[in-house]
C-alpha cells in the first residue's frame, strides 16, 4: 500500500480525503505511482503529467523522505519507506503566486 | 415564471446569479471551482440545464467541468486538447517562430441544436469540438494549418481563439477571431477557412492591410442576421454587412475606438453596444467615467451610457468575453470586470445597478434565459 498526498485543489478535484492509498503491483516508482493514481481517479489525467510528453507539470514537485524526487528518473525505484508505506510520496504545487 | 441565470468567470472560480424577469433581485451562488482561473462558462441553447466550464491553473493545467442540472452540481470531463499531427510554428512577439502549445481553452461554444456538441476556442490558437458532451475533444485542423498559420502572433494576452459564432441558419458555417490572426469563416464545418479581414488597418503590422497579423478582440452576430457582424478590433469598431468578406469602421464619436467586448441587442439587430478603453496599454475607462456605449444605427453615432455606472474614479477594464445580453422582452445586458462588478441593465443599457460588487477579477458573463 503506497500513501499519496496531493495539493489541495487536486484533493478536492479527486473528492479524496487528504491521503491517498494505492496498491502497485512491481516496481514503485513515480510512473508506477501516477499511473495507479490516475487509473483509480481518472480525473487527475494531465493535472499532474502533461498528455502527450507524460512529463511532469513545470509547478508541481514530487517529495518524500524529506528530499526533493522531481528530477528523478521517472522509471527510478523510489525510498523503500515509500514503497513499504511508511512514508507518504508527496505531490506539491510549487511555491508560484497566488 | 420567466428568469435569468448569470455565468460568471473569474480570476479565482465560477459564480452563478439568478433573478426572475425583473432582475432586480439576485441570488449568488459560488464560488465554484474556488482558486482556479475559470475562463469561460456557458450554457447550451438546447437545453439550459447543461453547462460547461472552462477551469484552468498554472499548477494543474487545464480541466473542462459539465453541469446536467443548471450549475448545481458538476463533473470533470475530458481535458486533452491534443492537436493534430505535427504541430508547427507561428510567429513569436520579436517575429521568430515558436511552436505550437496547448496552454488553456479560452470560450466554450455550445452547439445551437444538440446538447452534447461543443466547441473549444484555445491558446496557442486552434479550434477543438466535442460530440459526446465534452468526454473527447478533436482538432478541426483545417483552421490552424491554414497557409497563413505561420504568420500568426500573441497578442498581450497570448495567441488565443477567443470567439465562436455558429450561424443559426447553417450549420456549417461558423466564424472565429484570433488574436492577432484575425477573423475566418468556414461554410462547410470547419473542414477549410477564409481570413475574413478585409477592411481591417492595424497599424503594429508591416503590412497595415495585410490578410491575417489582425488583433480582433470580439466579433459580434445577431442570430436573426447571420451575415451582418459587428467587431470590436484593438484599435477600431467594425462592421460587415456581407459575412466578414468586407468591413467598414463605424466607430464614430466613440471617445476611444480602443475595446474589447463588443454585443448585440436581442430584439434589435441594430443596437450594439461596446465598453471604449483608453488604450491599448492604459486598460481602463477613458477619464475614468466607466461608460457603455450603444449605438441604436448599426455604428457609427454612439450614445453614452452612464446611468448607474461609476463616473469618477473607475480604472477596471471590461474583458473580450464579460458582456452579453439575455432575450427578455425588454433586453438586459450584462458585463462585468476586472474589479470584480458585475452590472445589470434590465432596460437595454438605460439605466445599470451592480448584481455583486467585489467578486475576483471577472474574465467572462453569459447569461440564459429561462423560462
Amino acid at each position: 500500500m503506497i500513501r499519496v498526498i496531493l495539493p489541495a485543489h487536486l484533493r478536492t478535484l479527486a473528492r479524496a480525503d487528504s491521503e491517498i492509498e494505492i496498491d502497485i503491483v512491481g516496481p514503485v516508482t513515480q510512473r508506477s505511482i501516477l499511473d495507479a493514481l490516475e487509473a483509480g481517479y481518472p480525473m487527475l489525467r494531465g493535472t499532474i503529467r502533461e498528455y502527450g510528453t507524460g512529463r511532469r507539470r513545470e509547478f508541481l514537485r514530487f517529495f518524500a523522505c524529506g528530499e526533493d524526487l522531481s528530477h528523478e528518473e521517472p522509471d527510478a525505484e523510489l525510498p523503500d519507506a515509500v514503497a513499504a508505506g511508511k512514508e507518504p510520496f508527496m505531490i506539491v504545487g510549487a511555491i508560484a503566486g497566488g | 415564471m420567466s428568469g435569468v441565470r448569470v455565468l460568471v468567470g473569474t480570476r479565482k472560480g465560477a459564480f452563478v446569479l439568478t433573478s426572475n424577469e425583473r432582475r432586480e433581485q439576485w441570488d449568488v451562488s459560488g464560488p465554484h471551482f474556488g482558486g482556479w482561473e475559470i475562463y469561460h462558462v456557458k450554457g447550451s441553447p438546447a437545453d439550459p440545464n447543461r453547462l460547461y466550464a472552462s477551469q484552468s491553473s498554472g499548477w494543474f493545467g487545464q480541466l473542462i467541468q459539465r453541469s446536467d442540472d443548471g450549475g448545481l452540481t458538476w463533473e470533470p470531463v475530458g481535458n486533452e486538447f491534443t492537436y493534430e499531427g505535427v504541430p508547427g510554428t507561428h510567429q513569436w512577439y520579436d517575429g521568430t517562430q515558436h511552436p505550437w502549445e496547448f496552454k488553456r481553452v479560452w470560450h466554450l461554444e455550445p452547439s445551437l441544436t444538440d446538447p452534447d456538441t461543443v466547441y473549444a476556442g484555445v491558446e496557442d490558437a486552434a479550434l477543438f469540438k466535442s460530440v459526446d458532451a465534452g468526454k473527447t475533444w478533436k482538432e478541426l485542423s483545417g483552421l490552424r494549418g491554414h497557409e497563413t498559420g505561420v504568420k500568426w502572433q500573441p497578442g498581450a494576452g497570448g495567441m488565443c481563439l477567443h470567439t465562436i459564432l455558429l450561424d443559426p441558419g447553417n450549420p456549417d458555417r461558423i466564424f472565429v477571431a484570433i488574436s492577432a490572426a484575425g477573423a475566418f469563416r468556414t461554410d462547410d464545418g470547419g473542414e477549410t477557412w477564409l481570413p475574413i479581414n478585409k477592411g481591417l488597418v492595424s497599424e503594429f503590422m508591416p503590412n497595415p492591410t495585410g490578410e491575417v497579423g489582425h488583433c480582433v478582440h470580439r466579433i459580434a452576430m445577431h442570430p436573426a442576421r447571420p451575415n451582418v457582424l459587428f467587431m470590436q478590433k484593438h484599435w477600431d469598431v467594425m462592421r460587415s454587412d456581407d459575412m466578414g468578406g468586407t468591413w467598414q469602421e463605424v466607430s464614430g464619436n466613440l471617445p476611444s475606438d480602443f475595446g474589447f467586448p463588443i454585443d448585440i441587442h436581442a430584439h434589435e439587430p441594430e443596437t450594439v453596444y461596446v465598453v471604449p478603453i483608453k488604450s491599448d496599454s492604459e486598460h481602463y475607462p477613458p477619464d475614468g467615467k466607466l461608460r457603455v456605449y450603444r449605438s441604436r444605427t448599426g455604428g457609427n453615432e454612439w450614445e453614452a451610457l452612464t446611468n448607474g455606472l461609476p463616473q469618477r474614479d473607475c480604472y477596471v477594464n471590461v474583458l473580450r468575453d464579460a458582456m452579453c445580453v439575455d432575450t427578455l422582452d425588454e433586453c438586459g445586458v450584462y458585463f462585468g470586470t476586472t474589479g470584480g462588478q458585475v452590472y445589470a441593465s434590465p432596460n437595454g443599457g438605460d439605466s445599470w445597478a451592480p448584481i455583486v460588487r467585489d467578486l475576483p477579477a471577472v474574465l467572462s458573463v453569459e447569461v440564459q434565459t429561462l423560462s
